[in-house]
């Protein structure tokens, strides 16, 4: 290349949009750095503690038709264990013969201890404001007793390890009008939709980065919203059929982010925007 | 029914510092639900705390206030086990009082 | 005590008056759902200072105002205000561009320091005024806070 057309072709470059776009990386640090600040001021004082306070009082209160409460409820690691029981999920559960995620254990404990029928269980599974979920507020409670703790899946029953490629391979299939996957948009690096930065859900910084901050106070909606609900609202953004409640694909796509997140430590419930 | 209040009250020094979060909708009367129905205004307009009965703030709020408000403020004169208690009045009538030890 | 903190006073006195009418239940239940109080129901800043007998505040660089230059979302926008201005009675917020001005105010007794923190919804990109009332007087500041579209975030 001689030394007139690089001139020129340097000279084209700059006029083109070269410098343009550094002065956009400026305004976009700056934008993100204002944005940080943002999430900052909001400190210690997440409103998820609303529901951790209303979920652990449902925890001890006997209810339903056999009046019991929950402190009998097995979340993996023995009966009444709620420290870094959440660490450890979804896991295999020898009673019900299934995977099951937090939510999904929570609804057998609820209908095994309680006698408390299913879908009285989860006529609200995601709140609204008045309308106010159960399933939600356990959750949060359970999972705030995980804080700090890593998150350890060591898939050792077969069952697991199945969940975790069912949930790998949907995280890449492509479906739907838009013909989207979660990988198109959480599957490379520096990937945004507007101001939002979104994780590379495929390794293992950008899966513990999402995964440790959920279920998280939702800002916007203001309500606590569990990893079922961001998993359902997930597939309503790629216009998907509706992510069934509980699903062998909620609970494989769950086990897959945990697991690529293992090692995490736990800062859920977070606070999003 | 309204959810108890998730108060905090930290003896600093010569101050106590209370840090509130309360459990409410805030709802402004201009939003509209699913079905395009307008949800009712429902918000708290008024919020009081004392310590040990003396009145340290008050507070009239709108429906600006974001939902599930958070409320943090310091006062003088004020020791450990000392009862701080916040109370709030809504736009349905609703009023709810919670109390903690300053610690 | 200034004519203007009599009046102050006074009209503080209505909002409480009529805040305690709303939750003694008296009214009617489509009644006790509509805001009652002018200030609240202002939009513009000037006219609900005015409803609160606040006159013409003057800018003041004795009033701390911490507030995000960008809110990632409107619907909570935390805000910090502290005043070292002698003998404060009360801090009112007001957002500008939101449908009806006034946020919220906060009277202070004795002893308690003059300073709140809350958060509170923007509906749009606008100025929010920190005005202190003193014994001696209405001072204000004001931020610009951005309010971002988001995306799907998470």
């Amino acid at each position: 290349m001689n030394t007139r057309f690089a001139a020129r072709l340097l000279y084209t470059m700059l006029a083109s949009g070269t410098l343009l776009l550094a002065g956009a990386v400026r305004a976009d640090t700056s934008t993100q750095d204002a944005i940080a600040e943002y999430r900052e001021m909001f400190g210690d004082d997440n409103p998820a503690e609303l529901w951790q306070a209303r979920g652990e009082a449902l925890w001890h209160e006997a209810r339903g038709p056999q009046k019991a409460n929950l402190e009998a409820c097995d979340l993996g690691l023995g009966p009444g264990v709620i420290a870094g029981a959440y660490a450890q999920l979804p896991r295999w559960f020898a009673d019900t013969g299934q995977v099951q995620d937090l939510e999904t254990r929570l609804v057998t404990c609820v209908t095994s201890l309680q006698g408390i029928p299913r879908d009285d269980f989860l006529k609200v599974k995601f709140g609204d404001g008045e309308k106010k979920s159960e399933l939600e507020a356990l959750t949060a409670y359970v999972v705030a007793a995980s804080r700090g703790k890593p998150l350890t899946l060591p898939l050792k029953h077969p069952a697991e390890q199945a969940a975790f490629d069912l949930g790998k391979a949907v995280f890449r299939y492509r479906a739907g009008p838009h013909d989207f996957a979660c990988a198109t948009c959480h599957g490379e690096p520096g990937k945004r939709i507007r101001l939002q930065e979104l994780p590379q859900l495929n390794t293992a910084l950008g899966a513990r980065e999402a995964y440790t901050h959920w279920p998280a106070y939702r800002i916007s909606q203001g309500e606590l919203r569990s990893m079922e609900w961001r998993l359902q609202d997930c597939f309503r953004q790629q216009r998907l059929p509706q992510l069934k409640f509980g699903s062998e694909v909620a609970i494989g796509l769950t086990m897959y982010l945990a697991k690529t997140a293992e090692g995490g430590v736990l800062a859920a419930p977070g606070i999003k925007r | 029914m309204s959810d108890p209040m998730r108060i905090r009250a930290v003896a600093n020094g010569d101050k106590v510092e209370v840090k509130i979060l309360m459990s409410h909708v805030m709802e402004t009367g201009q939003r509209k639900d699913a079905d395009g129905a307008v949800v009712p205004a429902h918000y708290i307009v008024k919020v009081v705390g004392t310590c040990n009965g003396r009145e340290v703030l008050s507070a009239d709020w709108g429906p600006s206030v974001s939902k599930n408000p958070y409320l943090s403020f310091r006062f003088k004169g004020g020791a450990k086990g000392d009862k701080v208690k916040i109370t709030w009045t809504d736009t349905a009538g609703e009023q709810r009082s919670d109390e903690v030890s300053v610690g | 005590m200034s004519l203007a903190r009599r009046t102050f006073l006074l009209r503080l006195g209505h909002t409480g008056l009529a805040a305690l009418t709303l939750a003694s239940g008296l009214l009617p239940r489509f009644a006790r759902a509509e805001e009652a109080r002018p200030a609240f129901m202002a939009t513009a800043v000037a006219d609900a200072l005015k409803a609160l007998g606040v006159g013409n505040p003057a800018k003041s660089d004795a009033i701390s105002f911490k507030a995000p230059d960008i809110a990632e979302n409107g619907a909570a926008v935390p805000v910090e205000v502290e005043s070292t201005l002698p003998k404060t009675r009360s801090i009112l917020l007001l957002v500008e561009k939101n449908p009806h001005v006034m946020s919220a105010s906060f009277q202070f007794r004795e002893g308690t320091d003059p300073y709140v923190a809350t958060r509170v919804k923007v509906a749009e990109s606008s100025v929010i005024h920190a005005v202190v009332t003193t014994d001696d007087g209405a001072f204000y500041t004001t931020r610009l806070v951005k309010v971002t579209l988001g995306g799907c975030g998470g």
